[in-house]
């Protein structure tokens, strides 16, 4: 199986002592939307900045395509798209030439970073301000902005560090299929956000990482498969006083048109409804109280926590 | 140089210049206005009473001096700009990013500061013509010692913006260093003027090197040997040159 990204122990601190990632191994297959998730301060953007060159490792071994950083830094580097969490362009260039000349650094030259730039441009509905000044954009533009400057030079693997973060639901979703259509592409995505349900249901692999470790990582199917109970707000038809004795599963009002469900792992929502029905409770709808992957990230975190 | 750094090369050489020349008001006018009123003050007005100096008006002694100031000025205030910029807002991590060698920035920074060094001297040039019809001695001398010392002060400017971390610490050398050093360094004067022991100290200042061989290749004349100043200015290149690329390579103030 190929590897768009291999890390073996890979260590960083930095000046002043702080010990950023404990000697992390870690794998993304070619092809994969990867999602690396962890708390505030937990290792993530120092892992993508040792990936993307930003960031200066103290040790171990990164791997880009079977380049190895340490060897062949240009390769690694040409592979590599990077959208980062803060806006890092310059805010006085229009937004068109900020493009072109991130795709002369990389070596296409300027008549081919034309045609590269405005085709990217129009695909993130970004063509009509082509020569507007950078600063001018709102921040949903902004992060479209830096994602077409990423992909100018079609690099085989890209990195977005939180990039929906701050921008409005429409947007988000816009940018969500966008990534999913690269993807589909053959791009290899690693994907860092706070919105834990752009996570779910997004990416096909997951990675936790908390204090410098990677305290989870499996697919995504497999994760979610292990969760050993979950919530549910079920909406009634009728309003309801008391509970009836003899509920399948755990059972409380949280209003007298709302029950929350719990169920453990073994437990399915078929007894439950088969309980209902018994009883006359008509359900009108359900949701999970919490995002599933949200309440594995919240309980593997705190494990941590716990056990320090 | 291959093609593909050629082009990452004359890319960041055009965002540079593309850089300069948007904000022309900030970066080429002033010194146009500046050299004006030098020539108008201490060329027309004092120059008059000054008599001659090195055989030629005072007026037609200070015109490479004031031209040379200007590029040093401009090449060394453009690499410090730019770059320090790109780390403020956070833009040089489009490059560091990239496969661009760090030999390429570089190079592609100092092209920006020599450019508008030169363009800024091109306009200098220009205005005196209006105040004086000082012709070339040595053409191709003075092009290469203009070019030489606008690579050498990009280079200064480029390490300055290095290790600044404030727009403070970027005007604190062109204030306190480059504008004494420069303004000693014999634009108004010849040192054969200065008492003996002014003179030898004044020989510790490069900028005086740099004038006078600049002002050999228009006037012919200069306190001393071009030769020497030419050794001066390629020897301070390379040390310049040298120290950029290693704090380049070992990421001083763009890496953690």
């Amino acid at each position: 199986m190929s590897h768009a990204i291999r890390l073996e122990q890979l260590q960083k601190t930095y000046a002043n002592g702080t010990e950023a990632l404990k000697g992390i191994d870690l794998q993304v297959r070619e092809g994969d939307f990867f999602a690396l998730l962890g708390p505030n301060g937990a290792g993530k953007s120092t892992a993508i900045g040792i990936l993307s060159s930003l960031v200066r490792k103290t040790s171990g071994r990164v791997e880009v395509f079977g380049h190895d950083l340490d060897r062949a830094p240009q390769e690694v580097k040409r592979r590599i798209g990077l959208v980062p969490q803060d806006f890092n362009f310059n805010q006085w260039e229009p937004v068109e030439e900020i493009v072109i000349n991130q795709a002369g650094y990389y070596g296409i030259p300027r008549r081919i970073a034309y045609d590269k730039t405005r085709k990217v441009l129009k695909e993130l509905d970004l063509w009509g301000k082509r020569r507007a000044q950078a600063r001018s954009l709102s921040g949903g533009m902004k992060r479209r902005l830096m994602i077409a400057r990423a992909l100018v030079h079609e690099p085989p693997l890209m990195i977005l560090d939180e990039p929906t973060a701050g921008v409005d639901i429409e947007i988000r979703r816009s940018m969500w299929a966008f990534m999913e259509e690269i993807n589909r592409a053959g791009t290899t995505i690693v994907l860092t956000t706070h919105y834990l349900e752009e996570a779910e249901n997004l990416c096909r692999s997951i990675a936790i990482i908390d204090d410098g470790m990677i305290v989870e990582n499996s697919s995504m199917q497999a994760l979610l498969h292990r969760l050993h109970r979950q919530a549910f707000l079920l909406t009634l038809r009728a309003p309801i006083q008391s509970l009836p004795e003899g509920a399948p599963v755990s059972l409380c009002i949280r209003d007298e048109y709302t029950l929350e469900a719990v169920l453990e792992q073994e437990q399915t929502l078929n007894s439950l409804f088969d309980w209902l029905n018994r009883q006359g409770m008509e359900v009108l709808s359900m949701r999970n109280k919490q995002n599933r992957l949200e309440q594995f990230f919240l309980d593997r975190v705190k494990k941590k926590v716990e056990a320090a | 140089m291959s093609r593909r750094y050629w082009v990452a090369y004359s890319t960041i050489v055009i965002k540079e210049v593309l850089r300069f020349m948007r904000i022309w008001g900030q970066t080429i006018l002033p010194a146009a206005i500046t050299t004006g009123l030098y020539f108008l003050i201490f060329g027309t007005l004092i120059g008059e009473r000054i008599g001659e100096m090195g055989g030629y008006s005072y007026q037609s002694f200070i015109v490479p001096g004031l031209i040379l100031m200007a590029v040093i000025t401009n090449s060394y205030a453009n690499t410090v700009s730019s770059f320090f910029q790109a780390k403020y807002q956070r833009h040089i991590e489009e490059l560091i990013i990239s496969p661009v060698p760090n030999w390429i920035i570089l190079l592609g920074y100092v092209s920006g500061g020599v450019a508008r060094g030169l363009v800024v001297g091109a306009v200098v040039t220009g205005i005196t013509l209006f105040f004086s019809d000082v012709g070339v001695v040595h053409p191709w001398l003075t092009l290469l010692v203009v070019v030489l010392t606008s690579i050498l002060f990009a280079l200064a400017g480029f390490i300055n913006a290095v290790f600044a971390n404030s727009f403070d610490d970027i005007t604190m050398i062109p204030t306190f260093v480059l504008t004494p050093l420069t303004y000693l360094g014999g634009v108004f004067y010849s040192i054969s003027m200065l008492p003996e022991f002014w003179q030898k100290l004044s020989l510790a200042n490069p900028v005086l090197y740099m004038i006078n061989a600049f002002r050999y290749g228009i006037l012919g004349v200069s306190d001393i040997r071009p030769e020497t100043a030419l050794l001066l200015i390629l020897a301070f290149i390379l040390v310049l040159a040298a120290a950029s690329l290693w704090l380049l390579n070992r990421g001083v103030g763009i890496k953690s």
